[in-house]
């Protein structure tokens, strides 16, 4: 069974994300490896880019620090490296294509395979466009993540079928980042998804405190969390493994049903 | 011909976008599909760009600008002479009235020099929908007289305080925008770039050009020019005067990228001379990039023409060498701007000057029994003020 598959083998899984670089490579290694003693049982990194068009502005601003910080993909193979000496912990890179496309596909999950990473989620590659990447992906066996949006529709049923990994489920319109409330029946989408293939159905966009953590993580298999950890990182740079610990704790919590 | 799977020139273009937006871009190109040959639509456009816009623009011999060169004839596209001042209107209009029959309240656009966002929030006033332009807060800087006029029409305008906060960044936000409202909203791109259908629904509003040129030249000259001459940013008027002419072999396109301060520096706009293959904005294309594959702050005097890539059809008709493209410095196409002011009394658009200055470089080389047409996009008023600056004279509008 793949990292992957197990995070979701035991009650409700927290995913949690950080970009790789903000504000440094090493406070991002001690990030990772907290989240996963806090409870995280998948762990995203996103990949900075120059013009990240699915993101809200919290994680823009810590697309750019990475930048400026001078965070490479090849440097974040690195990281993903050195935290698997250690940790069995699931990673997945969430990246923009552009940088995949520019390292090369087949370079691109031979090095995946080779550092164990898991899984890649591009959300500016979406499923009429996956051919190019599908196959290789699979022969390296690194799970492409789907997302599903609020408009999929009838479009879920058929992304499930050929999903790896889990489903990634954007609970809102719009761009990463928190909302005081989640309007979409993500009860209606999952049960979709589960229909046309059996596939761990996550959900994120929007959620920052424990109580949507909860509503959500009774509608779904796991929820992830994103702008509110990148948030803790930008307000205590690099006093945030503290605050970090304590939020991924009471998330996963709440996630689980405590 | 050319798009031998759908939505593609080659293998550029496609469609990589976030999925929240998939279900609305097939809506868009099922509506488009509908009614690209639907009489009714057509006729309605065609009125309008009769009546409203002006057209059809005519081509101008430029007799004085020729004879100084002493080569071939040129002629210019007077796209420059539409409501509105520019070749925007001709598919502002065309999806306007496109989002209309989709039953959308509301466009939404991005905007460099501010001639994309006049047309379209031109278009929102007559047809009756609320418009909201999206520019770079640099752009809105340099075109301050075109921020006024889009309010002036009703539009709001939101300065784009992001990344280069130019051209680029504006897509972005606009893409933003679109990702969190579909519903009621169409995304009114302005050039023939990002995801599958714009290419070609941007190309076929703006290949009227092209149309009306080739068949007045045919009459005037009874032959086929030489060369086609036009700009290239994203490059809807170089396609759109070029298309027409594809299958005319012997026709030379040129197409000319923005230098900005030279290829050799960092500081261009020149995507195809100094890019690399990549995908953004939701296409295969190439783009001025690092070799992490980070786009690139791209530089150009003229807003129109910054912008770090170039449409997926005019990257087809590069690697298969139906069409030239060269790059033009900010000092080349001032120089020309003046030059064409000076001997036809014609102040064009910064961006149109950029044809023109390659049209000094290689019409003297050609012979006089030759013709050249070049495709005058837009007018300049919008751009005496920083001509003014860039030649060290400060004047207040």
């Amino acid at each position: 069974m793949s990292r992957i598959a197990k995070a979701f083998e035991s009650g409700k899984a927290f995913i949690a994300f950080l970009t790789g670089g903000d504000p440094s490579l090493e406070l991002s290694e001690r990030l990772i490896a907290e989240m996963a003693r806090a409870g995280a049982d998948l762990i995203e990194i996103g990949v900075p880019f120059s013009d990240p068009i699915a993101e809200g502005e919290v994680i823009e601003r810590a697309n750019l620090r990475a930048l400026r910080a001078g965070t490479t993909l090849e440097k974040l193979f690195e990281l993903v490296a050195r935290v698997r000496r250690t940790s069995e912990v699931p990673l997945v890179f969430l990246t923009y294509l552009n940088p995949v496309f520019r390292y090369g596909y087949e370079a691109f999950f031979a090095r995946c395979r080779e550092v164990g990473l898991d899984g890649v989620i591009i959300p500016d590659l979406p499923f009429e466009e996956q051919g190019e990447l599908k196959g290789v992906a699979r022969e390296n066996g690194v799970d492409l993540i789907s997302l599903v949006a609020p408009t999929s529709e009838e479009r879920i049923r058929r992304i499930a079928a050929e999903a790896d990994g889990f489903l990634y489920i954007v609970s809102s319109m719009g761009v990463t980042g928190v909302r005081s409330a989640i309007q979409t029946n993500i009860e209606a989408m999952v049960k979709l998804a589960k229909g046309a293939a059996e596939i761990p159905c996550a959900v994120g966009f929007g959620i920052g405190s424990p109580e949507q953590a909860r509503q959500m993580a009774r509608q779904a298999d796991g929820v992830i969390v994103g702008s509110a950890i990148v948030r803790l990182i930008e307000e205590h740079g690099e006093n945030a493994a503290g605050p970090v610990r304590e939020f991924v704790q009471a998330m996963k919590g709440a996630a689980s049903g405590d | 011909m050319m798009e031998e799977k759908r939505g593609r020139f080659g293998p550029y273009g496609g469609q990589y976008i976030p999925e929240t937006l998939m279900r609305e871009i097939m809506n868009l190109e099922d509506a488009y599909l509908r009614l690209k040959n639907d009489p009714c639509f057509l006729g309605e456009l065609k009125a309008l760009l009769r009546s409203y816009a002006g057209r059809p623009s005519l081509l101008y011999h430029a007799e004085r600008l020729s004879e100084y060169l002493g080569g071939a004839k040129i002629y210019l596209k007077r796209e420059d002479l539409n409501h509105t001042g520019s070749h925007k209107i001709n598919n502002a209009l065309g999806q306007a009235l496109l989002a209309k029959r989709m039953g959308k309240k509301r466009l939404i656009a991005e905007t460099g020099a501010g001639q994309h966002g006049v047309a379209t929030a031109t278009a929102a006033a007559l047809l009756g929908l609320d418009c909201e332009i999206f520019m770079g807060e640099e752009d809105t800087a340099r075109q301050a007289l075109n921020v006024y006029r889009m309010e002036l029409l009703g539009a709001k305008v939101h300065p784009v305080k992001s990344g280069t906060k130019t051209l680029k960044d504006a897509v972005n936000a606009t893409m933003r925008e679109w990702t969190a409202r579909t519903e009621d909203t169409h995304y009114l791109l302005g050039s023939v770039m990002g995801p599958h259908p714009f290419p070609t629904i941007v190309r076929d509003f703006q290949s009227v050009i092209g149309r009306e040129a080739r068949e007045e030249i045919l009459l005037r000259e009874g032959k086929l020019p030489e060369a086609l001459i036009a700009c290239v940013g994203g490059g809807s008027n170089a396609i759109g005067l070029f298309h027409a002419f594809i299958p005319d072999a012997g026709v030379r396109l040129i197409g000319c990228e923005a230098a900005g301060r030279g290829v050799e520096t960092m500081e261009n706009a020149a995507t195809l001379t100094t890019g690399a293959v990549g995908v953004f904005h939701g296409m295969k294309s190439y783009f001025c990039q690092d070799e992490q594959g980070q786009i690139a702050p791209v530089y150009s005097i003229s807003a129109g023409l910054d912008y770090p890539g170039i449409g997926p059809e005019h990257a087809f008709l590069h690697d298969t060498g139906r069409a030239e493209y060269v790059p033009v410095t900010d000092a080349e196409a001032v120089e020309a701007f003046e030059l064409l002011a000076r001997t036809e009394g014609i102040i064009c658009a910064i961006e149109s000057a950029h044809a023109v200055a390659h049209a000094l470089k290689i019409v003297p080389k050609m012979g006089k029994d030759r013709c050249v047409i070049l495709c005058l996009s837009g007018r300049g008023d919008k751009d005496v003020a920083s001509i003014a600056r860039y030649k060290g004279v400060e004047i207040h509008e």
